[in-house]
């Protein structure tokens, strides 16, 4: 296949991941500011940082709150991280390589589009808000489905997971490292109900919040969290499962091919060290940094992927 | 011209009879609730857009994408009208295809004298680095579109010929797609020959053409302008439907002698490129230094053998108007035939006494330029305001080489449905044609374009024309 195409499914799904976990994130601050008025500021204020937008905000808005952030989040063309923009930029890729998509993932991308170029077009009300993040996640669930079900297990399909993965990796790390200091151990104990909705939030903003409670019952702690959202393989957006599904993704690809790739090496040692680490040593050696040098290694090997690969040269 | 009674239209006679390729339909139309086929009408719009099966429109910056109105009534042509076409359409695509290589070999209609040696110096389309060439298979236009208009039942003439790249064929197969979804009773009942071959048959043309180079199955591929072009949708449904790669001039290299894409394991090369990049564009080393869309050196290739380009650069030397008013001698010349397909009467303005001619029945005439196309840069007489045809006089004047002139034909018309019930309207055909070193394959019927506008002329998608339907009959 064509290296410009490679790139342009990568993408493709990244974008739609992307549009994904924007609506999780808006649906989560907006769920603490409806619960938690008092919170609200800063929670949106976490909100726009964890999007990494805070400067493009800033620049736009004088004011942290919902009407602002949710225009900005959703609706402003502008701002490069606004589901109208990545769908629109999700779709001007799926055009991009049309051939390699079944008419099913087209078609569903195209009228993801559609629908949301249409639920977008005006300022969303508050009382619609639930509706509009609901169809958004709906969309891009459609989409995945098409992917899923009709498409040939092959570098293409390869391809399209690895910019789902590798977007999805890198918000996960992202939501953890805004909320980290909630999650530290010297504040664990004090587990003000302040903290335990700080822990839903974070829960919650990776749809997570039941999956926690079938796994953990009642006991709601930062440290299970955290181990919970960066090493449990069974959880779907887990930094360990991403990562699980990006070195599956790369190793075929390297058979495919009949050559291993820098990107494979790259990723099998970033998942080996991942599985090294107990959840309580990477509490001791520091959240932060560990997420901080986790995002770099991803934005890194997205690099090396685009590399190896030839997207563009 | 506007709309007269005397118009011929394709569906009824004179008296208000149905014409018998259009019995079986009119009889089923004639049954249907018109509130449903509005709503099927409305249905097919949605399909469309789902489908994606848009245009771009140029210098538009917030609606890019449209949609080329669809009618939901067929045009229904008779096998045996259709047979008459096709060996005329054959006859005059072999000529153009012959042509082209005398142009570019020996020019023997020029010693022979039946054109005049000007009407290539001057042309612009003729491309000198394609002296001495040999195409692979000696096919140097592979994909052709005889634009057609009717004026009664057995009068059809040749409007244009497009032997560079003629777009719409997606419509063409989108549109029978459409239609087959959303009336599958009235294929059941009435026979209408096939054209969904299309693109196997595009893919046998193009890998029959492959070049020497080329060892094994050929590796095709369809060079776009991109994403932005306005005809991408098509680029990218041909590509799909053939199982041929679509590539920008970014994707490519010239590498050892061969053009090579960049695939995600490297450099491959291709054996046959189907160009949707004109001429000017397709290799900045050899033509317009600035293009960004084409292949740098890809034409040195091309002479060496190492790949095939369809249609080989420097066919526009065939298909401009000035080219066309010769074309009945064309035919002649080279098949030693009378031609069966007429042209229109035309009057090429750098002559000094068709000069005249056209200048004193401007309001009579169509008037086109030489390299015009889509349906700008024309004037058509009686429609025409007294500030356009005084705007044309004097263009005409600066520069008569640039223009014909056309009496305005009676085009045929078919109905539309709309709110109230059918209605006539003006229409052209496209039909496409496929030329292998072997053999030509002509699609039965074509893409018909429909002036939606009532009295209008215009056909073209980008001045408000629609589709339909073509129907050619089963024996």
């Amino acid at each position: 296949m064509l290296g410009k195409s490679a790139g342009g499914l990568f993408w493709m799904f990244r974008y739609l991941e992307r549009s994904e976990n924007l609506a999780r994130l808006l649906e989560a601050g907006f769920r603490i500011a409806l619960t938690r008025s008092s919170a609200a500021t800063s929670e949106w204020q976490s909100v726009i940082a964890t999007a990494g937008v805070t400067e493009g905000f800033v620049a736009r808005h004088s004011e942290y709150n919902a009407p602002n952030v949710v225009d900005f989040l959703l609706r402003d063309r502008d701002n490069t991280s606004s589901v109208r923009y990545v769908i629109e930029q999700a779709r001007t890729n799926a055009r991009l390589v049309r051939t390699a998509l079944t008419r099913e993932v087209w078609e569903a991308t195209n009228e993801c589009w559609m629908v949301l170029d249409q639920a977008l077009q005006r300022p969303i009300r508050e009382r619609d808000l639930p509706s509009v993040l609901a169809t958004i996640k709906q969309q891009s669930t459609l989409v995945r489905g098409t992917l899923v079900g009709t498409m040939l297990r092959n570098d293409i399909y390869n391809f399209a997971r690895l910019g789902t993965f590798i977007e999805r990796t890198d918000n996960t790390a992202r939501i953890l490292d805004v909320k980290y200091y909630v999650l530290l151990p010297s504040l664990s104990h004090i587990g003000s109900s302040l903290d335990n909705v700080q822990w839903e939030t974070i829960l919650r903003s990776v749809s997570a919040n039941r999956s926690y409670r079938w796994l953990n019952g009642e006991d709601i702690n930062p440290t299970s969290i955290a181990d919970f959202l960066i090493l449990d393989r069974s959880m779907p957006r887990s930094i360990a499962h991403c990562m699980e599904e990006i070195v599956d993704n790369l190793d075929q690809l390297s058979n495919r091919y009949g050559e291993r790739s820098e990107c494979a090496e790259q990723a099998t040692e970033m998942f080996s060290k991942l599985d090294r680490q107990p959840i309580d040593s990477i509490l001791a050696s520091g959240l932060h940094e560990f997420l901080k040098g986790f995002i770099q290694d991803t934005g890194q090997l997205s690099g090396q992927i685009e590399q190896d690969y030839r997207f563009y040269s | 011209m506007s709309e007269s009674k005397n118009d011929y239209d394709e569906m009824f006679g004179g008296a208000g009879d149905v014409r018998e390729p259009y019995r079986e339909y009119h009889d089923w139309v004639n049954s249907e609730d018109p509130g449903q086929l509005l709503r099927k009408s409305a249905e097919a719009e949605t399909f469309f857009r789902r489908t994606g099966i848009t245009f771009n429109v140029y210098g538009d910056t917030e609606n890019t994408e449209r949609l080329i109105p669809f009618d939901v009534v067929p045009r229904i042509l008779s096998a045996w009208q259709w047979s008459k076409l096709a060996r005329g359409i054959e006859q005059r695509v072999r000529a153009i295809n012959a042509f082209l290589y005398d142009l570019y070999h020996q020019q023997e209609i020029i010693k022979a004298g039946r054109i005049p040696e000007r009407l290539i110096a001057e042309n612009s389309a003729f491309e000198p680095k394609m002296i001495g060439v040999n195409p692979p298979g000696g096919v140097y236009t592979h994909i052709v579109g005889i634009d057609l208009v009717r004026t009664d039942d057995n009068e059809f003439f040749v409007l244009e010929d497009n032997a560079r790249t003629p777009s719409g064929v997606s419509y063409m197969l989108e549109n029978r797609e459409t239609m087959m979804q959303m009336f599958p009773e009235l294929f059941s009942r009435i026979p209408v020959q096939n054209v969904g071959d299309y693109p196997k048959n595009l893919r046998r043309t193009l890998a029959r053409s492959a070049p020497s180079a080329c060892n094994g199955r050929p590796t095709i591929a369809v060079l776009t302008p991109g994403i932005h072009n306005s005809a991408y949708f098509e680029h990218s449904f041909l590509a799909d439907q053939m199982g041929a790669e679509l590539v920008e001039g970014h994707d490519l290299r010239v590498i050892d002698g061969r053009v090579a894409m960049r695939t995600t394991r490297g450099y491959e090369p291709i054996d046959v490129i189907y160009r949707r990049v004109d001429d000017e564009y397709l290799d900045p080393m050899n033509f317009n230094p600035d293009s960004m869309l084409g292949v740098p050196g890809i034409l040195d290739v091309y002479r060496s053998g190492g790949i095939t380009i369809a249609n080989a650069p420097g066919t526009g030397v065939a298909d401009d108007k000035a080219v066309y008013s010769y074309m009945p001698d064309i035919v002649e010349f080279y098949t030693g035939e009378t031609p069966i397909l007429k042209n229109v009467d035309t009057w090429r303005c750098s002559e000094p006494d068709s000069l005249a001619y056209v200048l004193d029945n401007l309001e009579e005439l169509v008037v086109k330029e030489v390299h015009g196309s889509g349906g700008y840069g024309m004037l058509i007489g009686p429609t025409a305001s007294k500030r356009e045809i005084a705007r044309f006089r004097k263009l005409l004047k600066n520069r008569p080489e640039n223009y014909i002139a056309q009496p305005t034909l009676a085009l045929s018309t078919v109905p539309i449905l709309t709110k109230a019930g059918l209605a006539p309207r003006h229409v052209d055909l496209r039909p496409f044609v496929l030329v292998s070193p072997d053999r030509i394959d002509i699609t039965p019927g074509g893409l018909t374009r429909v002036a939606l506008k009532k009295g209008s002329l215009v056909v073209n998608s980008s001045q408000g024309g629609g589709t339909k339907d073509t129907w050619v009959l089963e024996d």
